[in-house]
């Protein structure tokens, strides 16, 4: 399993936090809560560096879940606005972190040169792209669609989740019409002020998870 | 099976309809007429625009239709598509003065893949569109409709679709239906229309998600096998989950999880899918939403006025609930100090004092509102879970105290003397503190009340909350009204002095009733700080007394007692409430209760077992004094025993937002709350705020007894 490290105590302490969480019966595809803090995780990313969340603090962080095969992200990928928003935010020294959670044999699941390779061609700009073949960095976060976008603060809260922009559909013209939820939000939070449209409907194709 | 059923062309074998079309277009050998498009086709969809007429008539209206034949295991969308997928887009190009409505969704079906639910269709997608014929064109001629279509496609991978749809229908006197196939297309899409549902649809909170409920005749477990709910959009609800189904008879309850914005005052408008024992599947729109009526009685919501009467009604029964008593000390003073005032300062007084009153209610209504707003989950009583409050309250009690046991006197000039004594001022400051000291007593009707204005528009939540304010001040407000009332008072004389210095010792008694709340909040860094506060109030006053008393020197001794108070300032910021997981759980000594879960509650409820929840805080003294009085007792457990009853205790002295949603779902905001869950899975039954032995007894009994 390439890349994915939930240290023991990491695991024994969220799983107190799920526990406590309110004592609440947590699915296992239960959404985190935004403002509270986003769950914590370690993984290696394509390029073998090792990308811990808690160690990211000071800094926002973006979770974008993508599928290259997916007509959702491709329609944003084709249009050119995934790749703008990395550029944009990782010159505001956002660190953007790329989800692959498809599962081997499933649509989207690439290798990490493969990966690396789409980076590329696709003239994407995220800081790292994480491998999640298992699921597991997915389903802690309850990552339903690809895309599907997070927003975490510069003190590890999760300030955003929910789609990139306002228009449910695979159609490129829409890009432009749609109200881009993402990127307000993305801004918000860089410059401090709340978001103001905090949880919204994350739009695309089913995650394909490893079942 | 046809692809270009109505086209009539020459090698076509024309049926009737068909060669009489025929023959009347004759003349237009360009144009050919047909119900249904040219298909657009993939290895996944075969698609087409078809029409339940042959021709069209002027002045009329008929239907077309986007039709998606879909090879197995690929589905398009319902309009709200589910976790994910996209839902069907048709745009019509109409001749002028034709109109055209929405699509007329089918009713769908739920389809799983993996982790995500999908709303939609297997198989045969018809999706109708009315159209309306504008009077002004004329028989003989072609009404043209031409259609823009995009689709997602999807099985285990999504492939988006369109095409381009052009159908031409003749222009007749009469309409023509079209043929059995299209027409039976027709009659599917039809079948699967959602129908006004003929029950009484709502929601309710069950633990932590809610369940969707509807209740009528001819439903049952045999009817209604299986049921599916597909709500209108994305948001409210969580699909991912399978629901769980109790049905029973005439009536059937629907288990969903709460989506990411639930929202417990807005509707849930969807469709309801409900598969009969011989597998036909029907469907009914429904907008429910949660019932906020305390009782499980079908009625929806309480009417404005009686919520009026509620409140007013509550807010009376304030002036007599436990926890109020220090108040009613200060009150009493009052009460004693305008024996001896002329008729117009007793009603001048009287008036501000509930002025104090109705200005603390609009207060908390507005601060309410606004954390309602900021979707905060809070209750009445909230401001007791803050550590910092509780001390502040504690120390400005002992204040109050020390001032009526004469350790220092209030003589400002400009706000009159402040313990709920002298001057205009004073009345209404009083009335001010009586509400915030009031605030943690829930009194029997104010729960509904408050659980109907949190759920109400802002004005209407003002209303009720000064309507509680009215019902709080209106013994006073009495005195207003008939200053007589004041003459049959005692006359003034030493007593009062007397009284006044008596009046100090509940202030004391609350003193400690808070700091031991503040313990259980804080633990001993937090106990540590609350009397060190104590300490330094108590020397600042007599140091503040000393000053005004004494000859000269004054300035060092108000410094020194300014000082002390903002020492104890500095002290509130270091209290924090506990950490959860080093809290002492809240069980009994005598081990009698549970803690508090929805999902404990869930799974017991899943049993059929009888459950007693008893919702407390322990700055809630009415709850203290029911447990004593009527909890705990040796006859009361026994009775839970004996019938299997499980106890299960949720303690809301800290803000906990699972137990603020269970009384929202009773349309409550405060505790003591008290319920009994029978055994089944029968509604539960809600007991008064104010309990005794023998109604807990006379409401166990009524549990049938453990097998």
């Amino acid at each position: 399993m390439p890349g994915y490290s939930i240290s023991r105590r990491q695991t024994l302490i969220l799983g107190g936090v799920a526990l406590l969480g309110l004592g609440l019966p947590l699915p296992a595809f239960a959404a985190p809560q935004v403002g509270a803090p986003a769950p914590e995780f370690a993984m290696v990313d394509t390029k073998g560096t090792l990308r811990k969340l808690s160690d990211l603090r000071g800094k926002v962080v973006v979770l974008e879940w993508t599928n290259a095969d997916c007509p959702f992200t491709i329609k944003h990928y084709k249009s050119a606005n995934m790749q703008t928003l990395q550029k944009q935010a990782t010159g505001e020294g956002v660190v953007w972190l790329s989800v692959i959670s498809s599962a081997p044999g499933e649509q989207g699941y690439v290798d990490a040169a493969e990966a690396n390779r789409l980076t590329v061609s696709r003239d994407a700009a995220p800081t790292a792209v994480l491998l999640d073949p298992d699921g597991k960095l997915g389903r802690l976060y309850g990552a339903v669609t690809t895309p599907h976008m997070f927003v975490v603060d510069a003190k590890g809260v999760l300030r955003y989740m929910g789609g990139i922009d306002s228009i449910a559909s695979t159609n490129v013209a829409d890009v432009e019409k749609a109200k881009p939820l993402f990127r307000e939000a993305m801004q918000a939070v860089v410059t401090g002020r709340t978001v103001a449209n905090p949880v919204t409907r994350p739009y695309g194709c089913s995650i394909k998870y490893a079942t | 099976m046809r692809r270009v059923p109505g086209r009539c062309r020459a090698i076509a074998p024309p049926q009737i309809v068909c060669a009489l079309l025929g023959l009347a277009f004759a003349m237009l050998p360009q144009t050919s007429f047909a119900a249904e498009s040219a298909p657009v086709t993939s290895p996944r969809a075969t698609v087409s625009l078809i029409s339940d007429v042959d021709a069209v008539q002027p002045g009329s209206t008929f239907r077309i239709a986007l039709r998606q034949k879909l090879a197995p295991h690929w589905h398009t969308y319902w309009k709200n598509p589910g976790d994910a997928g996209e839902p069907t887009r048709i745009a019509l190009n109409l001749p002028m003065g034709a109109s055209a409505g929405p699509i007329e969704w089918p009713g769908p079906e739920r389809i799983e893949a993996g982790a995500a639910v999908s709303f939609g269709y297997r198989d045969e997608a018809v999706l109708p569109i009315t159209v309306t014929v504008p009077n002004e064109v004329h028989a003989g001629g072609v009404f043209a409709v031409e259609a823009d279509a995009s689709w997602l496609v999807c099985a285990e991978q999504c492939i988006p679709e369109s095409g381009s749809f052009d159908l031409r229908l003749p222009i007749a006197a009469a309409a023509q239906p079209a043929d059995p196939e299209i027409s039976a297309a027709f009659d599917a899409a039809d079948a699967r229309r959602p129908q006004p549902s003929p029950w009484v649809a709502r929601l309710t909170t069950v633990g932590d998600g809610f369940s969707l409920i509807l209740s009528g005749p001819g439903l049952s477990a045999e009817t209604a096998r299986e049921v599916a709910f597909f709500p209108d959009s994305w948001g409210p609800v969580d699909y991912a989950h399978p629901a769980r189904l109790i049905a029973r008879s005439d009536e059937i309850a629907l288990a969903l999880e709460r989506g990411p914005t639930f929202d417990a005052s807005q509707r849930v408008p969807g469709v309801v899918a409900i598969t009969d024992g011989g597998g036909v599947t029907r469907w009914f729109t429904v907008a429910p939403r949660m019932n906020t009526a305390p009782a499980p009685s079908p009625a929806t919501t309480v009417p404005l006025w009686e919520a009026l009467v509620f409140a007013f009604v509550g807010g009376l029964i304030l002036n007599l609930m436990p926890c109020v008593f220090p108040i009613l000390a200060m009150k009493a003073t009052a009460v004693a100090r305008l024996s001896g005032g002329e008729l117009r300062e007793v009603r001048l007084s009287a008036l501000l004092y509930t002025f104090g009153i109705l200005t603390a209610f609009t207060a908390l209504a507005a601060l309410l509102l606004t954390l309602r707003a900021g979707g905060t989950a809070v209750g009445w009583g909230f401001q007791f879970q803050s550590p910092a409050f509780i001390a502040a309250m504690a120390w400005l009690l002992l204040v109050i105290g020390l001032n009526l046991s004469g350790v220092f006197d209030v003589r400002t000039p400009s706000l009159g003397t402040w313990n709920g004594g002298r001057g205009r001022a004073g009345s209404f400051f009083t009335g001010l503190l009586a509400v915030v000291v009031a605030t943690p007593c829930t009194a029997p009707f104010m729960g509904v009340a408050i659980g109907a204005a949190l759920v109400l528009p802002a004005i209407l939540c003002i209303t009720l909350f000064l309507a509680m304010g009215v019902g709080l001040a209106f013994p006073y407000a009495l005195l207003a009204v008939f200053p007589g009332a004041s003459r049959r008072l005692p006359r003034p004389g030493p007593w009062m002095l007397r009284l006044r210095q008596i009046m100090a010792l509940p202030m004391y008694a609350s003193v400690a009733w808070l700091i031991w709340v503040l313990t259980r909040q804080t633990g001993e860094s937090g106990l540590i700080a609350g009397l060190a506060g104590c300490a330094l109030i108590g020397a600042g006053a007599w140091l503040f007394g000393v000053a005004q008393r004494g000859p000269g020197r004054k300035s060092w001794a108000f410094g020194a007692s300014a000082a002390a108070l903002a020492a104890s300032v500095v002290l509130l910021l270091t209290l924090r409430p506990v950490d959860e997981a080093t809290q002492t759980e809240v069980t009994d000594t005598a081990g009698q209760s549970e803690r508090y879960s929805a999902q404990r509650l869930d799974t017991l409820r899943a049993e059929g077992k009888p459950v007693f929840i008893n919702m407390t805080a322990d700055w809630c003294l009415s709850c203290l004094v029911n447990e004593r009085i009527a909890l705990s007792t040796d006859t009361v457990q026994r009775a839970l025993k004996d019938r299997g009853v499980v106890y299960l205790k949720g303690d809301w002295t800290r803000a906990d937002p699972e137990i603020t949603r269970y009384l929202r779902a009773f349309g409550r905001d405060g505790v003591p709350f008290y319920a009994l869950y029978p055994a089944g899975s029968g509604a539960p039954l809600v007991l008064p705020p104010v309990l005794t032995e023998t109604a807990m007894l006379d409401a166990i009994a009524a549990i049938p007894r453990n097998n």
